[in-house]
């Protein structure tokens, strides 16, 4: 309990940190709300105005937390290029962001995990063999490459779905899961093929541990040792890996969006980094940041649940 | 010799055929800038889509340049991109990992709470922070990524710089009376570097991958100066037409990444 404690406090300090971070960064740029609104035509004494009410003359750190508490109970500011609160435009967005990042985590988990086992349990197979070469080709693959790739192949040659073609989850729930598909698919399989290895590793180093051979002695069968034994202790590292995972999912998704034409976040984060549509911008990292530092938190924790040694520290 | 060689191989083949591919890579982006006799940029409209033949040996694109020039040029963007920003990495990577790992201290936590806040970040997302604040363009996108690859390097330098500072060699330099700085760039640093070699060409990986997606993204390397991502963004818009551009520069940004990745592991595997 003492280090679930103690791991919330690094988390809220961290969170502290990067939107600090997020926060100076944007300070940085040249150019304030006043001169935005004001445009350049403006004669200093409306800018000096302007600021004084929008609270820009306020010391560094009341801005920061005022910035900060005003983000968390939803007021993210109003988008420069479209004049509507930012919060509104990211609303609409979230399920389409999060369903695709979700998807592909399910992908990760659902391919890896079996294939791992198999490939471990038949070692010296050939089949096994192969599995590990094309494993490491679809490492290589950068996932937008991956993403046309899909689109080419199952798009146009197969027609499984209409490259470009996004239905929207009010419109058709079912049509807009059966979109998202492939982009997942483009996202999960270089990180399904690398936590695939991992487990593999993980797995054979796991098997020629001690315990293991006391388990065969006392004549439990291989399938039991594998599953009831091994299996346990050669996922705690794959589940590190997979919560690292979904945090590179989630940026891998702001790529895959721009390949199949999907309006969410990621789309959203480079038309407002063209337009310079600062609070936007701000708004969308300060969130995908807090999502993964979030993600590591709970990773960590159940970290602490599946492994006993490690609670000791 | 032969057998000597063989016996190597069979034991770390990630190392050999890594370094094949990637040595096989650069050469053909080298040769491709050297000697190629199309500008990159010439626009030719007879040549639009033209197919791989004697004068354009993997054909043209939908401004009729030759393919091979423009891939060789856009490669060479992207692996110079990559060298600097690992280059900046592992420079302040060093620097920042030595005092930290050496000194220890409340200074060595407050750098290690900071790193751990940037390496919450993923990495794209991070260098999309510095773009917006900087602006798009090569030598922006080089420094971006640089800061970007900082903390990764600098927490395995200070990591090593731990283990090693209380080991006998150290120890017996100090009697000796050498300074710290003596101790650190000079005794320790070289005993970091088969740890650090492998890193730093994964790292080298990595910044091949995130400058091939800014660019894709179309807020990295601006055009007219060619880059892969970006000719891949391009081919994009010819798919259904044009499948070859597409799949030939994703292919050969797959066979530099595969290269140095393998090369990556082999190094790791020695080290």
């Amino acid at each position: 309990m003492k280090t679930v404690l103690k791991k919330i406090a690094t988390f809220v300090i961290t969170v502290l940190l990067v939107t600090l971070f997020v926060f100076i960064a944007f300070e940085l740029i040249p150019g304030d709300a006043a001169t935005y609104r004001l445009g350049i035509n403006a004669t200093p004494e409306s800018l000096e105005r302007l600021r004084e009410e929008l609270g820009l003359t306020r010391p560094f750190f009341v801005r920061y937390f005022s910035w900060l508490g005003d983000f968390f109970f939803g007021d993210m500011g109003t988008s420069i290029s479209y004049g509507v609160s930012v919060r509104s435009m990211l609303a609409s967005k979230l399920p389409i962001t999060l369903t695709l990042t979700l998807m592909s985590f399910v992908l990760v988990v659902a391919l890896s995990i079996p294939i791992g086992v198999i490939t471990s349990k038949y070692e010296d197979r050939p089949l096994s063999k192969a599995v590990d070469v094309l494993g490491q080709l679809t490492m290589s693959i950068p996932p937008f490459f991956l993403g046309i790739l899909i689109t080419y192949l199952f798009g146009m040659i197969l027609h499984m779905f209409t490259p470009g073609g996004f239905v929207s989850y009010d419109v058709n729930f079912i049509r807009f899961m059966g979109y998202l598909f492939f982009p997942a698919v483009a996202i999960a399989l270089p990180k399904a093929a690398m936590s695939t290895k991992l487990l593999k590793t993980s797995i054979l180093s796991e098997r020629k541990l001690d315990y293991v051979r006391t388990a065969y002695s006392r004549g439990n069968s291989t399938m039991d040792v594998l599953y009831k034994h091994v299996l346990k202790n050669a996922l705690i590292p794959v589940i590190t890996f997979l919560g690292m995972t979904l945090a590179d999912i989630v940026a891998g998704s702001l790529v895959i969006e721009q390949v199949f034409s999907i309006p969410g976040y990621g789309r959203l984060l480079i038309s407002s980094i063209s337009n310079r549509d600062y609070p936007v911008v701000q708004a969308i990292i300060a969130i995908i940041a807090m999502i993964v530092i979030f993600i590591n938190l709970l990773v960590d924790i159940m970290y602490q649940v599946l492994d006993p040694r490690m609670r000791g520290n | 010799m032969m057998k000597k060689f063989l016996f190597s191989f069979k034991k770390n083949p990630e190392l050999y055929i890594g370094l094949i591919i990637s040595a096989f890579m650069v050469l053909l982006i080298v040769l491709g800038v050297m000697f190629s006799p199309y500008d990159p940029d010439a626009m030719d409209a007879s040549a639009k889509f033209a197919d791989p033949s004697i004068n354009h040996i993997m054909g043209c694109d939908n401004f009729g340049r030759d393919l091979f020039t423009r891939l060789s040029t856009g490669g060479a963007t992207t692996l110079l991109v990559a060298f600097f920003t690992v280059l900046i990495g592992v420079t302040f990577g060093i620097i920042v990992g030595a005092l930290t790992g050496y000194y220890g201290g409340a200074v060595d936590e407050i750098m290690m709470r900071f790193n751990d806040a940037v390496l919450a970040f993923p990495s794209i997302l991070l260098a999309l922070v510095f773009i917006s604040v900087f602006g798009s363009g090569t030598w922006k996108v080089i420094v971006s990524l640089g800061i970007v690859f900082v903390p990764s390097f600098a927490r395995i330098v200070r990591g090593e710089f731990k283990r090693c500072k209380n080991l006998d060699y150290v120890r017996s330099a100090r009697l000796m009376g050498a300074s710290d700085i003596r101790i650190m760039f000079v005794h320790i640093l070289p005993n970091t570097i088969p740890v650090l070699l492998s890193s730093t060409v994964i790292g080298f990986n990595n910044a091949v991958l995130a400058e091939a997606s800014m660019s894709f993204l179309g807020i990295g390397v601006q055009p007219p100066q060619s880059s892969l991502g970006r000719m891949l963004s391009d081919a994009q818009a010819f798919l259904f037409s044009e499948p070859s551009y597409a799949v030939i520069t994703g292919v050969t940004i797959a066979l530099i990444v595969l290269g140095f990745s393998l090369l990556g592991d082999g190094l790791k595997k020695n080290a």
